[in-house]
């Protein structure tokens, strides 16, 4: 319904939009330079196009768009699915979709294995030239079973009766398929049952990519009941062989000459072991194979060529969804059940993702029991225990109280302390944020500021300072260029896998960007500016933080945008290794589900964030730095 | 008796390939307090370097430079410097570049602020104590670098081409504003310029170095100065006297550089 709305609404903002384009260019001065970028200035509305197009073909790949406008037609294509799947083993006995006929295909490669392995035994320098001789022998026999299956001499009658019977089912089914009584109705009971059945499933999507697989149309029964008589008719003849009492005779004459020969082997002979049970094997395969003497099917052939254009034409214009709604692949049948096949499956429709999301970002449900971004209440007595060291207690004067003899404790000044910086006191509560996205933005930015904090001094030193410039720089240029996940395993390990570890490792990205870009402001300062300040006046300490650090200002920003943008990825990326929250971590335990819906909003909300991070140090860019550039 | 004396600086520089360039050769002049002195030279003649020495920027590899007595050996409040870009902090607004040094002294911001006030009128940038430097023009910014550097009230004012990067018109506007700064107040002014034209309107005395090693060529006492103070400078330039002497020095210079050049073209 919404998307459906949203289809129209589509359409209608790129035809105004283009129209809107058309009237601004006849109404425009025109400009006839080309190459003048005037000319790309404005254009709002082809933003407008650029995102309709992109959600159209969301929509439209997604399959949404049958999703919305035909629910039925996923339950339609699944019965289609049904027939073609259970007609594809019949067909596979003949040249339809494949090359030759089945029986031929085995025999050729029956024939090649056979030799293959005669060539093998002889070649063998394990074996004793009478060994080789009777495995040989035992070989050949093998091989002389096969003419016993495909001469039609050796076709038995009761064989040649199944196939013309389950032959005639085919005819039978293609002659009733079409017409407007098929399937024959059921009972009153059993439909009423039916129909129970069909009002019980789910709809399409709502489990993410399953379809509701019990027919719910009229032409959905149809092919529904079909696929079910195909199925019968199929595993008939799979089970039928066409065993010859000659064939059988020849079989269990190689039996027992396999049987008695292993019988005399000892334990140790493994060699001639595995080879005599190859031998067994290759007997095995040929027996259970469905090997027909040629033309014998011929008849069966021709029904199901017919009843497979017939199906065809019934589809009618289930046929026409499929190719227009179901771009680039379909629903495909498995047994009884019936899944998409194609973009539907991986790319989730913008119905399912959005209702996901609106789940995802309601605090009671959240992901794995935690909120995506909400706030809880928190003792102020908590934060104020996290923020202060115990030792603060330990180097109090006095000591700690010890327990008197009626079995009391007396608190006293020291212990009072010790209560205040470990929390326990009892405070008033304020609301704190929480959820994935907080933690994920929380350790960027304590790895950023960390990185800040200790960098930008280290590189403004390193950057007039020749002993620290060549004291930290092998240090900074050994850990820099390894690729930051390349640390994440270690610095996992050795800080564990909540938020320590990964603050560590954003500090070491952020850490080394830092010292180069302060480094480079430090060392780019004009010589001209410093002597000016000294003449004026200024001490050493005065430069550096007048001149010097201000001077760098804009090399340290766009430092930090650069840190910024690493650090978000390299976060995402050490969330999937360990840990327990994180927008990072969401996305990993969705694609242990394939809940292709939750990848792709977490895909989105990264985007988003990463997005905002970019402009909101763009904006401090711009207003802390205004004169870069202009000096 | 706060006279500038130099005594036989020498200043030789040795580069990591251990080439050695005499760029300072037994320089010894006496600059009386409230001179304007300016210096000429074709370029590699040392005198950025003599000056940096006078401001304490660079030790003389020997001889020695006094102020009022004092050998300098560091920069110091009392010789400010104006530099060829003005180099203003750009980050700062003009009134926070001029009492840049008040402030680095920590002086009280209320008399600061009266001060800096006066010296914007003085170099004619009233109501512009807010902006931002990076949005002046050249002219303006060099007046700041002059504001700036005059509101600490130095004995010895060095300029380093102060007047280079500006257009034809507004250099001439600020060599009145140099000439006016220097009678008003009678500081002592090391001037150093490209321009002929420049160094005679300006200078009592000029100085025409020369290159490899540097040293002083030539000294001329000059009138122009005085006259600058009462007449308008663009008719100085056509007295037959300035002249005279403007070819003459040009001519000197264009013989060393030609020196230069085939001294460079034979090595």
């Amino acid at each position: 319904m919404i998307t459906g709305i949203f289809t129209f609404l589509i359409i209608f903002a790129v035809i105004g939009s283009i129209l809107y384009g058309q009237k601004l260019i006849k109404t425009e001065k025109s400009d006839a330079v080309f190459g003048n970028p005037e000319r790309a200035k404005g254009g709002i509305h082809w933003v407008i196009v650029g995102t309709s197009f992109l959600l159209f073909t969301w929509l439209y790949y997604s399959w949404d768009i049958a999703k919305s406008f035909y629910p039925k037609s996923a339950n339609e294509l699944c019965q289609v699915a049904k027939v073609n799947e259970s007609l594809l083993s019949l067909k596979y006995l003949f040249p339809i979709e494949e090359r030759s006929h089945k029986s031929t295909a085995l025999i050729k490669r029956e024939n090649i294995n056979i030799s293959d392995k005669i060539i093998e035994i002889q070649n063998s320098p394990d074996l004793k030239n009478q060994v080789k001789e009777k495995f040989v022998n035992l070989l050949n026999k093998t091989r002389q079973t096969i003419p016993l299956l495909t001469n039609e001499k050796y076709l038995e009658i009761e064989t040649k009766n199944t196939i013309n019977e389950l032959t005639n089912r085919i005819k039978q089914l293609t002659e009733d398929f079409p017409k407007d009584n098929y399937p024959p109705p059921l009972s009153e009971e059993e439909e009423n049952k039916r129909i129970e059945a069909t009002k019980k499933q789910l709809g399409w999507g709502a489990t993410g990519m399953e379809v509701p697989p019990l027919p719910e149309s009229k032409v959905g029964l149809k092919f529904h009941t079909a696929a079910q008589e195909l199925n019968s008719i199929s595993d008939e003849f799979f089970a039928m062989r066409n065993h010859h009492p000659e064939y059988l005779r020849l079989l269990n004459e190689i039996r027992d000459e396999i049987k008695e020969y292993r019988n005399s082997l000892n334990d140790d002979q493994e060699i001639e072991t595995t080879y005599i049970k190859e031998i067994k094997k290759l007997g095995q395969r040929i027996e259970y194979e469905s090997v027909f003497p040629p033309n014998t099917l011929d008849e069966m052939e021709k029904a199901i060529r017919v009843f497979d254009k017939v199906q065809k034409k019934e589809q009618g214009a289930t046929r026409i969804k499929d190719m227009l709604l179901f771009p680039g692949g379909t629903i495909v049948a498995s047994g009884p059940t019936c899944a998409e096949d194609g973009p539907g499956r991986w790319l989730p429709k913008p119905s399912d993702t959005f209702r996901i999301f609106g789940d995802l970002l309601k605090p009671s449900v959240g992901f794995k029991m935690i909120p995506m971004i909400w706030y809880e209440m928190m003792g102020v007595n908590r934060i104020v225990g996290f923020l202060l060291p115990n030792w603060i207690a330990d180097i109090m004067p006095g000591k700690y109280p010890v327990h008197t003899s009626d079995g009391t404790v007396e608190p006293n000044f020291k212990s009072k302390v010790l209560d205040v910086v470990t929390g326990e006191f009892e405070a008033f509560k304020i609301p704190v944020p929480t959820g994935h996205i907080w933690d994920s933005f929380l350790r960027v930015f304590l790895g950023l500021t960390l990185g800040i904090i200790l960098g930008v001094p280290l590189g403004l030193f390193m950057g007039l300072n020749r002993f620290a410039k060549g004291f930290f720089d092998p240090l900074v240029e050994l850990y820099r260029p390894v690729p930051p996940l390349a640390w994440a395993p270690l610095v996992i390990t050795v800080f564990g896998i909540d938020n320590v570890g990964k603050v560590f490792l954003l500090f070491m990205v952020s850490f080394s960007i830092m010292i180069i870009s302060a480094r480079a402001g430090a060392s780019g300062t004009q010589l001209s500016k410093i002597h000016a300040a000294h003449s004026l006046g200024a001490s050493r300490w005065q430069i550096l933080r007048n001149v010097i650090f201000p001077n760098s200002l804009p090399e340290i920003l766009t430092g930090v945008r650069v840190a910024v943008g690493m650090c978000w990825g390299t976060l995402v990326a050490a969330e999937f290794l360990a840990g327990t929250t994180g927008i990072g971590f969401v996305e990993n335990v969705a694609r242990k589900y394939m809940q292709y819906e939750v990848i792709w909003i977490t895909i989105f909300v990264m985007g988003m964030l990463g997005l905002l991070f970019d402009v909101t140090i763009r904006k401090i860019i711009d207003k802390t730095i205004p004169w870069r550039g202009k000096g | 008796m706060s006279d500038l004396v130099s005594q036989n600086v020498n200043m030789i520089f040795k580069s990591l390939k251990g080439e050695t360039v005499h760029a300072l050769k037994d320089i010894s002049f006496t600059l009386k307090k409230g001179e304007l002195l300016t210096v000429l030279g074709p370029s590699g003649c040392g005198k950025t370097t003599l000056l940096n020495i006078a401001a304490g920027f660079l030790r003389p590899t020997s001889g020695t430079i006094t102020l009022g007595g004092k050998e300098i050996n560091g920069p110091g409040l009392e010789r400010g410097m104006v530099f060829q870009q003005g180099a203003l902090f750009e980050w700062l607004t003009v009134n926070e570049n001029v009492n840049f040094g008040l402030r680095m002294k920590k002086e009280d911001p209320v008399k600061t602020a009266k001060k800096v006030e006066e010296w914007l009128d003085i170099v004619g940038l009233q109501g512009f104590g807010n902006t931002p430097t990076y949005q002046l023009s050249g002219g303006m910014q060099q007046r700041v670098a002059l504001a700036r550097c005059l509101i600490n009230d130095p004995d010895l004012i060095l300029m380093d081409e102060p007047l280079g990067a500006l257009d034809a018109l507004t250099r001439e506007k600020m060599q009145s504003l140099v000439l006016k700064i220097w009678k008003e107040t009678g500081k002592t002014i090391i001037l150093i310029t490209h321009s002929v034209e420049e160094a005679l309107l300006l200078g009592e005395r000029a100085y025409v170095m020369a290159p490899r090693p540097g040293r002083i060529h030539k000294e001329y006492k000059l009138p122009f100065a005085s006259l600058g103070l009462k007449e308008d400078l663009r008719e100085i330039k056509n007295n037959k006297e300035f002249v005279t002497k403007r070819e003459e020095i040009l001519s000197m210079i264009w013989d060393m550089e030609e020196e230069i050049m085939g001294k460079e073209n034979l090595g």
